[in-house]
């Protein structure tokens, strides 16, 4: 769509002015969060620039709030609790929804429709209801779990968090998943039966790696949504599991310290890293599919 | 007669390939159904059981039981009081609930539809003491046997027949007051003789019973019984016919008929309390909102009122419930024109350049969709506050002078424009997606046909594209209405939404009946939307990155 050189100069100018509109659009999608990265070095306490900082001045920049992210128990209590609740789930919400999809994914599948609807539903309900819901149930459950199994009590809010978020990760592992098996030529399976391959050895040696980067960028997606959660964490956990999210909402709704800033600042680099990984995942899983006949 | 067409295996053909299409069928719901199951367990009923919570109301019924019933007979519209049963019944309800500390919460219940009442109840759990000691003293003056707990538990334990319908009733009623077990042997049996000469002494001592010796381990062979007994004992005896009994007590029992000790005038007694149980309220309240099942939560979530005279509407200026509502909807709306506006002209642009440049400018499209939502919320918040950065620059650049800074969070405007930023990604998607589709052909032959830019765009390309905004537009609204943490971190008073009410009933007012309405009613208008969704896009459609 380039510019004909016989085009008017109305159009010229409505050409260029749509580059430029759509340059600020792009600005304010990046802009804030381009801007919290330097101002996460701030050798003050602020949350905005300060002179020194306009000004280069090594004398205005500094690691102190990375320092505190990573010397503040508080901050290292709630990444310990990020990093063991958010794999826990991913794990709980591959295994089970690749299965289901695949199970989807069969021809004749019976009330696939109904079926469907309930397992997108936890990415359809807002959180707060989910949250909602969660609150009254597992404080039920957890009772339960405490008082008739007997089993100590952080454990238990650990058990909570994890099947709460294992529940929300669930739909995009469903769809992922589901979304890879429709270019799946099942010709493969059959041939690998043919050749004398059980079901099992057929999942493991020839569906699975064809489907592997639909697993694995469902499986990215159910961990960011653990990772980033915070709604339902705060419902359903208690002081002990808290989260990163949770430690940064208590922060802003109190506005404590801009370590916040230096906490996104990582958070956007880990996003970074995963979303390169997922684009990568989903350009070979074309080249993969578009070898295959069919 | 045409043949049967018989399989390999002898089996006619359509036996066999039922058979194989059944086995295919099991096969595949064998693997859904452990994600099945652990996605009903886990996220399902936990729905339901909110959407249940929401019309859910035995708490009256279980604290007051026989007030309830004394009450169901009173014509709550008039103003006249309760007759004396139901004060009576009251008294003896409320003792056991204030032993119980149970008196509290339906205080709490209660006052959501009627403010005053909770300390109403707190104030007067403390005193049903005094009311009992109006026959409990001249009973243990007349004869100091009657301060003995055994003395009671030999009286009403059983020696003959036991009168087990009674004992089971006063059970369930502890079991519903406490929420407890109390199936555990209490070691003691009411006497059907006794129950059935002094009823309501035995039922209250045998409530007594139930309670030590299941909620509190006690034997209650060896404990002394709560005063309550005493003027149920006083009242019995003002009838009771103690001619023919010669069971244990007998003279003792005589003794106490014939000094007609004093029953409490269980009205006057309330009144004296407070003059706030004089007043026909109080019993309305109780009355109204007396059966187990309830509407009050809905009717509270819409800003109304249950009342003897049917449903009574909050004054319009105090209607904060459908003012948010009506404020979550407005400002959804908005964020997704925001959303359409911002996000067609990008959609537009990706669709129309090369696809090595249109996948470089879609990273800047992904980059926000895939950053966390705090750290987002966290960059509005640097962005829009008053020492903020947008502020600093337009003071630079001398737009505004350092004293005017503009204001721009804790208010509509923050909300509006942080969730505008957020929720942009989901419309440019499934925009793109429609865009992608449309072969550009069409706008030249448009062109080639005599069409401006302007008419070929409006006439040829803008309504294939309508379907991409739908998609994104149902999108983004679903998500606005039930946002949470962006409002309350941005929003201040007057920029959250009913979510955030919802919350603050769940942890700050404890008002969950009312949390649990205000949830389903969301999730209905949610699930309306997610219907229209699938119907006009269709819910296998939905793409991720």
């Amino acid at each position: 769509m380039g510019l004909p050189p016989y085009a008017t100069l109305g159009q010229r100018i409505w050409y260029y002015s749509f580059r430029v509109i759509c340059g600020l659009i792009f600005f304010f999608l990046v802009a804030p969060i381009v801007v919290v990265m330097p101002l996460s070095f701030n050798a003050q306490d602020f949350f905005t620039f300060t002179p020194e900082m306009l000004r280069l001045d090594p004398e205005g920049y500094s690691l102190k709030h990375y320092r505190d992210f990573f010397t503040n128990p508080q901050w290292q209590l709630a990444l310990k609790n990020s990093l063991i609740i958010a794999p826990l789930a991913t794990i709980i919400s591959v295994s089970l929804g690749t299965l289901a999809a695949i199970g989807l994914s069969q021809s004749h599948v019976p009330f696939k429709g109904a079926i469907m609807a309930i397992l997108i539903s936890p990415m359809i309900v807002p959180l707060i209801i989910s949250a909602t819901g969660m609150f009254f149930f597992y404080a039920q459950l957890g009772n339960w779990m405490e008082g008739t199994l007997g089993l100590d009590k952080g454990f238990v809010g650990y058990v909570k968090v994890v099947l709460a978020h294992a529940v929300l990760g669930i739909p995009f592992v469903i769809i992922t998943v589901t979304a890879t098996l429709v270019g799946f030529d099942r010709s493969l399976t059959r041939a690998a039966a043919n050749m004398g391959a059980g079901p099992v050895t057929t999942f493991f040696r020839v569906q699975m790696p064809l489907i592997l980067p639909g697993v694995i960028s469902g499986g990215l997606f159910a961990f960011i949504t653990s990772f980033d959660e915070v709604v339902v964490v705060l419902f359903v956990g208690s002081a002990s599991q808290k989260t990163l999210p949770w430690q940064m909402f208590i922060g802003l709704r109190e506005q404590i310290s801009p370590t916040i800033l230096a906490v996104a600042t990582i958070l956007v680099v880990i996003s970074i890293a995963l979303l390169t990984t997922v684009e990568l995942l989903r350009r070979r899983s074309e080249r993969l599919r578009g070898m295959s006949p069919g | 007669m045409a043949e049967t067409m018989l399989a390999a295996d002898g089996t006619p053909l359509k036996r066999s390939l039922a058979r194989a299409l059944r086995r295919q069928k099991l096969r595949a719901l064998a693997l859904i159904a452990p994600l099945l199951i652990f996605v009903l367990i886990t996220f399902i009923v936990p729905i339901a059981s909110m959407l249940f919570r929401s019309v859910e109301n035995d708490i009256v019924a279980n604290t007051l039981p026989y007030t309830v019933e004394a009450l169901a007979d009173w014509d709550a519209t008039g103003t006249d009081l309760p007759p004396e049963p139901v004060f009576e019944a009251m008294f003896y309800d409320m003792f056991l609930a204030a032993e119980a500390k149970r008196h509290t919460r339906l205080g709490t219940r209660l006052n959501y539809e009627q403010t005053g009442i909770s300390s109403l109840f707190r104030q007067s759990g403390r005193r049903m003491d005094d009311i009992a000691d109006i026959s409990y003293e001249p009973l243990e003056d007349l004869d100091k046997s009657w301060d003995d707990g055994e003395t009671w538990y030999a009286l009403f334990n059983a020696r003959g027949d036991i009168d087990s319908d009674l004992l089971d009733a006063q059970r369930k009623r502890i079991a519903a007051l406490t929420d407890g077990d109390t199936s555990a042997d209490i070691n003691f049996a009411p006497d059907a003789q006794l129950s059935a000469l002094l009823p309501l002494a035995a039922r209250e001592y045998t409530a007594w019973a139930v309670y030590v010796a299941t909620q509190n381990n006690r034997d209650p062979a060896d404990r002394d019984p709560w005063e309550s007994v005493a003027p149920a004992l006083v009242t019995d005896l003002q009838t009771a016919d103690l001619s023919r009994y010669s069971g244990p007590m007998a003279d003792m029992l005589r003794a106490a008929q014939q000094a007609a000790l004093p029953a409490p005038d269980y009205a006057a007694a309330f009144a004296d309390m407070d003059d706030d149980w004089a007043r026909p309220q109080p019993w309305q309240t109780i009355q109204t909102h007396s059966s187990a099942y309830t509407s009050g939560y809905f009717l509270n979530a819409v800003d109304a009122q249950k009342t003897p005279e049917g449903v009574a509407w909050q004054p319009e200026e105090k209607q904060i419930l459908l003012t948010l509502f009506g404020r979550t909807i407005w400002m959804s709306l908005l964020i997704t024109f925001s959303c359409i506006a911002l996000g067609y002209p990008i959609a537009w642009l990706l669709a129309n350049l090369p696809m090595r440049q249109a996948n470089l400018l879609l990273i800047l499209v992904l980059l926000p969709f895939w950053t966390s939502l705090l750290v987002r919320t966290s960059a509005w918040k640097v962005m829009l506050q008053q020492q903020g950065v947008i502020n600093d620059v337009l003071v630079w650049i001398g737009f505004v002078a350092d004293d005017g800074r503009l204001i721009m969070i804790n208010n509509q405007f923050g909300t509006i424009v942080a969730m505008t930023h957020i929720l942009l990604p989901f419309m440019i998607l499934p925009m793109y997606s429609v865009m992608q589709t449309i072969p550009p052909s069409y706008l030249r032959a448009a062109k080639s046909l005599g069409a401006t830019n302007w008419t070929a765009f409006w006439r040829v390309y803008f309504p294939q594209s309508v379907p991409g905004i739908g998609a994104g537009s149902i999108l983004v609204f679903i998500l606005a209405i039930g946002y949470y943490i962006t409002p309350e971190i941005v929003g201040g008073t007057k920029g959250v939404f009913i979510s955030n009410r919802i919350a603050y009933h769940i942890s700050s007012s404890l008002n969950w009946g009312l949390a649990a309405a205000l949830g389903t009613i969301l999730l209905a208008a949610v699930l309306v939307l997610y219907w229209a969704y699938d119907k006009i896009v269709g819910i296998d459609n939905v793409k991720l990155g």
